[in-house]
């Protein structure tokens, strides 16, 4: 082999290392610029004053949030809003926080099945599920309720924080639970004093995701919801869905509301996890 | 085989790695010939497994030039380079039989379906694998992950094997016996072996020539006995297991036969010993050994301590004491001594170490 | 030494019951009433159609070219826009693995997936509407026209939808699986002279292939049951009648919960018929530990 032969080959291998990565690049930026031009696109909207046939609009106003404000009721929706993502978030802690605990230290007959159930509603997709469980929901009396709302919003959220929280609390040493009992604690004590200090940043991550998943979760809460229990993202499905109706600026305007709140929740949640835990499901789901 | 496998020697000359503000490895200059066992060793941040990782290609150097011979390989891909590398997490292919690890490199080289088998055979001949050969990596034992990761890298018959720390997930028997088995390998191969370790006893037991790395910087090039007997400076001493530094000033110089020796005077106690360093001052650091520590008979010689602690070692006692500055003693002792005792600790002046200075 | 009873609770925690198992009660509880009840429930119903027939519902959606068009349709988008998300994530994860501001990327890919598909949605009506800044982009450079190239309310609106939630979904989990393969694994290849692509196929591709097919099936799964935006940017008449727009319509417009039922069954069952083939042929492939033999 000689050297410049070598040579001459490894040069091309380079170039075309080069295109390779230059290519990917290209698409990934494609891909946000894209992105931030949809997101943008809303903005600009939101405060324009008239914006019809030209790149940007003719003036800036921030008069839609005031008209949007009024026209779609946005304080109720916006106390609907914290009441159902409040509730949710509090009972899949109380009810997800315990079971991970116990799917996490004991080995049971039948933990697989258990397993399996709370798998399924984080693998098979909320419109499936969602209209069974209306129609169940809508029988027992709760269809179009705050309650049923609620309900129908914890099928995937008690599952994510049992399935976030089982390798969290795998990774805590049992024996630091075993050396508390051998000084005498009581088991409210335990929990108290030594687990949930150990488990807080991990209650803490998990909810943080269940708050936002859950501000953002269409298809069960626009299944399950009524006229009086519609929150931000179903009513700004509704008006959008009506478009025509509205001024194309006061929708915006509701949208950049949304926008804020979802972001403002996942700014703080990023502070705790790491983005890529936002679509993995817990160690089982890799499995 | 190949060509390359008739080098001559490995040159590193000035070599240096940067990390944004950091300098990990700064100005090695090195020359191994064929042959060779050479340790890196030092504790861990010191640039030891930068250094392995520049001669593998895995890292790219910020200045200097690597050769083997004539052939400058510093700027070669890591795939192109062709060395040997264990790695310390061993890093076999978990998808992979214990046959498809070893053969890997051959194929990756388009060898003869005959040959590749002949030779992966022999990898595994002489790793002692026979019976594991279709196994995957994750049935196999710790220690044999470890041989199946040697006879990998062996396999490609590389003119130069780098080990990073391959011992260091073994259990302490499996240890002693995979330091006699990797001589053995490394002597059946005549190539170099690029070592790295943290573990003093693993290089002084294994290497021809250890290279103490500290700061990114050669702190000592030498024999295991060079190493052991001569530590070249304090630090080296230090790290070689010199417990004992004691700081003191010249009060004499005699000619012996083949050092020069000096007498310091430790805060009115004399002390003989062997000068390491040419000596610019009055201040003298003394470095001695626990084990050559140990209380004197004659009432007017050696440092006098107090015992705080001692424990029995089956053959005889290491304890540590308190001198009257406050300065901290380990010794050994052959006879009984107490906890609370007040001994006086002297050494043979062969086993004192000067060094120049009292500066860390 | 005769045996004295064991007490009930011994036996029980021999298997595995005790105080702490209990805590999984009302977790279960909830997810039996709320998930497996309506299922079961829903599956019934769909037996028990308005004329009576035990699978009229079955027969009605599959003799009804307005309802079983919609599984064709709704594959028509699902299928390309997973393989496309799929087949652009692995070399962007690749690239991006080894990137110092990995999380500044991650976390702008991460905005779709949390702003959700209604907002993203309204935005692209916006953006790629006939006045919107993609078009007047195109047409500044001659590329197309409004009056050319049609962005909503048609098939491509959806299928870009699903891009532009999907694919970062898509990349996200493949970089943690990505992630999850040890380097040394990598740099032991390179040692032993295997190039970059020559890696990629004989460590990362196989040790990937579980990963990745679990990735395509919550991404396929995700895509398949495309609801929002298909109302929204799609043609929900016509083009982009997919099947959850069926159940939908069939509960709520037509208040045939039974039809309802049947069809959300329909989606349910295609959904786990891709999702098993993809897990049947996974395990085909090596589906160990992929971070070198010793963790």
């Amino acid at each position: 082999m000689s050297d410049t032969a070598s040579q001459g080959s490894r040069h091309i291998r380079d170039i075309g290392s080069r295109l390779w990565i230059i290519s990917i690049w290209t698409l990934l930026i494609f891909f946000i610029v894209n992105l931030f031009g949809i997101i943008g696109s809303v903005l600009m909207s939101s405060f324009a004053t008239r914006w019809l046939r030209s790149w940007l609009p003719s003036g800036l106003t921030t008069n839609w949030y005031v008209s949007a404000w009024s026209e779609f009721q946005l304080s109720d929706i916006l106390f609907t809003t914290f009441q159902v993502v409040g509730a949710v978030v509090l009972l899949s802690g109380l009810l997800g926080v315990p079971a991970a605990y116990a799917m996490a230290r004991r080995d049971f007959i039948g933990k697989r099945a258990v397993m399996l159930l709370f798998l399924l509603p984080m693998l098979v997709p909320p419109i499936t599920y969602g209209i069974p469980l209306a129609t169940v929901l809508y029988q027992a009396g709760l269809g179009g309720s705050l309650i049923g709302v609620i309900l129908a919003n914890l099928v995937p959220t008690v599952p994510f924080v049992i399935l976030v929280m089982i390798p969290f609390i795998e990774q805590i040493d049992p024996r630091i639970e075993a050396a508390a009992r051998v000084f005498g604690a009581g088991t409210l004590r335990l929990f108290w004093t030594v687990l949930l200090p150990l488990l807080l940043p991990g209650v803490l991550a998990a909810l943080l995701l269940v708050l936002v998943r859950t501000i953002a979760m269409f298809e069960l809460t626009f299944l399950v919801s009524g006229p009086t229990s519609q929150t931000l993202v179903v009513a700004l499905y509704y008006s959008v869905f009506a478009a025509g109706v509205r001024a194309v600026q006061s929708i915006d305007a509701m949208a950049v509301i949304y926008m804020a709140i979802t972001l403002i929740w996942l700014i703080i949640a990023l502070r705790f996890i790491n983005p890529t835990q936002m679509v993995t499901r817990g160690k089982q789901a890799r499995a | 085989m190949s060509a390359r496998n008739s080098f001559q020697s490995l040159r590193l000359d000035h070599v240096g790695r940067t990390f944004g503000a950091m300098n990990a490895l700064r100005d090695l200059t090195l020359e191994i010939k064929r042959g060779e066992f050479v340790a890196l060793l030092g504790p861990s941040g010191c640039g030891k497994s930068t250094a392995l990782n520049c001669i593998a290609g895995l890292l790219t150097t910020t200045s200097g030039t690597i050769w083997l011979d004539d052939i400058r390989i510093d700027t070669l891909a890591v795939e192109d380079r062709g060395f040997g590398m264990v790695f310390q997490n061993y890093a076999l292919f978990p998808h992979m039989t214990v046959r498809g690890n070893i053969g890997y490199g051959l194929r990756m080289r388009g060898v003869t379906k005959a040959e590749l088998e002949r030779r992966v055979d022999a990898a595994i001949k002489t790793v002692r694998l026979e019976s594991q050969a279709d196994k995957l990596p994750g049935q196999l034992s710790g220690g044999q992950q470890q041989r199946v990761a040697i006879a990998r890298a062996i396999a490609i018959d590389p003119p130069l094997v780098l080990m990073d720390e391959p011992l260091s997930n073994l259990d302490a028997k499996l240890r002693l016996e995979m330091r006699q088995e990797i001589r053995r390998i490394h002597k059946g191969l005549g190539g170099i072996t690029i070592y790295v370790t943290h573990d003093q006893d693993e290089a002084l037991s294994m290497a021809d020539r250890i290279v103490v790395l500290r700061d990114g910087m050669i702190r000592q090039v030498g024999t295991p006995e060079d190493l052991y007997l001569r530590p070249a400076r304090i630090d080296v001493a230090e790290f070689m297991g010199f417990r004992n530094r004691i700081h003191g000033k010249i009060a004499g110089v005699s000619n012996a036969p083949i050092h020069q020796a000096i007498t310091i005077d430790v805060s009115g106690t004399m002390f003989e010993g062997v000068t390491m360093t040419p000596m610019s001052g009055h201040d003298v650091t003394a470095m001695i050994r626990p084990d050559d520590l140990i209380p004197a008979e004659d009432h007017q010689k050696g440092i006098e301590a107090v015992i705080e602690a001692i424990e029995y070692r089956g053959r005889d006692f290491f304890g540590s004491a308190r001198a009257a500055n406050g300065m901290e003693l380990f010794f050994r002792s052959e006879r009984p001594v107490a906890a609370g005792e007040s001994i006086r600790l002297h050494a043979d002046p062969s086993k004192v170490l000067l060094y120049d200075g009292q500066a860390e | 030494m005769s045996s004295a009873p064991i007490p009930f609770r011994t036996r029980a925690a021999a298997h595995g019951f005790d105080g702490v198992t209990l805590l999984v009660i009302p977790a279960l509880l909830l997810l039996a009433a709320l998930f497996l009840y309506p299922f079961g429930y829903g599956l019934v119903l769909s037996l028990r159609p308005k004329d009576g027939t035990w699978l009229g519902n079955y027969f009605h959606f599959f003799s009804d070219p307005f309802l079983y068009q919609t599984i064709a349709t709704t594959l028509a988008l699902a299928l390309p826009v997973t393989a496309i998300n799929l087949l652009a994530a692995v070399p962007v994860a690749f690239r991006v693995r080894r990137m110092q501001h990995q999380r500044l990327i991650t976390t702008i890919l991460v905005l779709p997936i949390t702003l959700g598909t209604v907002l993203v949605a309204e935005g692209m009506l916006n953006y790629f509407g006939p006045q919107g800044w993609f078009i007047r982009t195109l047409s500044l450079f001659g590329l197309g026209s409004p009056s050319s190239v049609k962005l909503v309310h048609n098939y491509w609106g959806v299928f870009l939808s699903l891009v532009i939630t999907g694919f970062p979904f898509t990349f996200l989990l493949t970089l943690s699986y990505v992630s999850g393969i040890d380097v040394a694994l990598e740099n032991a290849a390179a040692t032993l002279g295997a190039r970059a692509a020559a890696r990629f196929r004989t460590i990362f591709l196989p040790l990937l292939v579980p990963g990745l097919a679990i990735t395509f099936c919550l991404s396929f799964v995700q895509a398949y049951s495309v609801f929002p935006s298909a109302v929204l940017l799609g043609a929900p008449a016509g083009p982009t009648r997919v099947i959850s727009i069926a159940a939908y319509e069939a509960a709520f417009e037509q208040y045939d919960y039974s039809l309802a039922s049947a069809i959300a069954m329909i989606m349910g069952a295609f959904q786990l018929i891709v999702v098993v083939i993809v897990l049947m042929s996974r395990s085909l492939f090596y589906r160990g530990p992929a971070a070198g033999a010793k963790g």
